[in-house]
């Protein structure tokens, strides 16, 4: 018998991950969907919104001295120049981010069954800030695929039926992947397609507010 | 040639900038920041100022060591920002005190905001914009269907100055940048009736081959060069770099751990 564990943040990107694959644009969150780019195929092209698409690998703690705050991505790491790389102002990239070309993995707060995503806020007073570019990524991709913990560190459901937290843009989200499951946003329904090892569909539904559609082809998530 | 845009001194750049001003500043906290302009600004003391700036976020280092667009909060009026804050650092709550003391914070995306300083460049009065639907950017703005989508409608951005960080200008005022410091200064060199550009480096007009200028001198009307001791120079950059990769929050944030291997 399988024991029952939540996947860990690293897995939940490595999942993430295999949505891409060489040649496709992307843009990555902040926080869990920036560790994607550990294991994403070699040949994905990465997005930056202060102005680089195509950028080389980050730079590691011992490499300090060939940073350049010139190259950076968005979050503020450093990045090595790479050959076909291309950098361009701010409204470029903007137009990239809301041409329906990149594929967008975001961190959330909270999803809501008809595919609102809640990222930027807990609106809880503390004031929230950082709206950046999440709404012009959330609203302009081709894809949104959320990776998150499926509940809160109080046990709360964070696929919701109606996001309590200040939404980042409504009917966005297209694949949800957690710790315990992924789950596809459809028109109609939220469609349970893969379960985490040991967990069942009754577990997962347990942890969820709105009702989850177990798909015909439901199977353990593969990594 | 005889060029009338070059200016020697920080301080005399920005003598006319008027108490009240709008003022474009493009920064990624340090980076594509015209930290000698915002110092000079400082040391005027003019007040009442209007900032249109993607990132607003503390203060992180001595301001000998860096200047950001922070530093300017006890003197400005109201500032439109996409960032207000970093996430993890208790976001914004460093704007709460001016806020109290009557500064206005109007919170945008980046997206928009680079769509309102085009429309501002473009002479458009407004455009209907699909971000923000549905979220607390919808308040005090109006809402039209067209073609069966909601859109929000967002007015333009005019600046009164744009104060920009490039990487070389020539004597007519044409400029290019450097890797991520190019940042919106384009869009905001436009949108501005007056631009002040501090450069690392002044070259002859003709040294920057045509098809590579990104900025064109007619949007540029001042441009000064960074002194060996000013701020944001090759050397002080590098500077920073090491003092951040002694604080381990900074270190782990803007670079990656050895144990971690591909990207």
């Amino acid at each position: 018998m399988v024991t029952k564990h939540r996947l860990d943040r690293d897995v939940i990107a490595m999942r993430a991950a295999k949505e891409l694959k060489p040649g496709d644009y992307a843009n990555l969150g902040l926080g869990l969907p920036s560790l994607c780019a550990l294991f994403i195929p070699e040949g994905v092209i990465f997005h930056s919104e202060n102005g680089a698409l195509g950028y080389g690998r980050l730079l590691l703690e011992d490499e300090i001295d060939m940073a350049d705050f010139h190259y950076h991505d968005a979050e503020g790491r450093f990045f090595l120049p790479a050959p076909g790389m291309c950098i361009f102002d701010v409204n470029t990239s903007f137009a990239i981010i809301r041409s329906g070309k990149l594929t967008s993995i975001m961190g959330a707060l909270q999803v809501s069954e008809k595919g609102d995503l809640a990222n930027w806020s807990t609106g809880d007073g503390a004031r929230g800030g950082t709206i950046g570019g999440g709404m012009d990524l959330a609203m302009g991709s081709k894809r949104v695929i959320v990776t998150m913990e499926h509940i809160t560190r109080e046990g709360k459901p964070r696929i919701v039926k109606e996001c309590s937290y200040p939404l980042t843009a409504k009917e966005c989200v297209n694949l949800i992947i957690t710790d315990l499951a992924v789950i596809e946003v459809t028109p109609r329904w939220l469609l349970l397609k893969e379960i985490a090892p040991g967990w069942t569909v009754d577990d997962v539904q347990a942890l969820t507010e709105p009702e989850l559609i177990a798909s015909a082809d439901l199977k353990e998530m593969e990594l | 040639m005889i060029s009338n845009k070059i200016c020697a001194d920080f301080d005399e750049a920005i003598s006319d900038i008027p108490d009240g001003a709008i003022i474009g500043i493009d920064s990624w906290a340090v980076s594509a920041t015209p930290q000698n302009l915002i110092a000079a600004i400082k040391r005027k003391g003019i007040k009442d100022l209007t900032i249109v700036t993607h990132c607003l976020i503390p203060m992180i280092f001595g301001e000998e060591q860096a200047i950001m667009v922070s530093a300017l909060l006890p003197q400005m009026k109201k500032v439109i920002a996409a960032v207000v804050g970093i996430q993890h650092l208790g976001a914004g709550t460093f704007v709460e005190e001016y806020e109290r003391n009557g500064l206005e914070v109007e919170l945008t995306t980046m997206g928009t905001l680079t769509s309102r300083l085009y429309a501002g460049v473009h002479g458009i009065g407004g455009f209907y914009n699909p971000v923000g639907v549905g979220t607390i950017l919808e308040k005090g703005k109006e809402k039209r269907v067209i073609d069966g989508r909601e859109y929000l409608f967002e007015k333009p951005i005019r600046l009164d100055y744009a104060l920009i960080a490039a990487h070389k200008a020539d004597t007519m005022g044409n400029l290019v940048y450097k890797g991520i410091f190019r940042g919106d200064h384009p869009m905001m060199t436009m949108a501005a009736n007056f631009t002040i550009a501090e450069v690392d480096e002044i070259v002859e007009a003709g040294a920057i081959n045509a098809e590579n200028i990104i900025t064109q001198g007619i949007f540029v009307d001042r441009i000064i060069q960074i002194p060996q001791d000013g701020l944001g120079t090759t050397q002080k950059l590098k500077e920073l770099i090491r003092i951040l990769g002694d604080i381990e929050p900074a270190r782990k944030l803007m670079f990656k751990e050895r144990a971690t291997t591909g990207r």
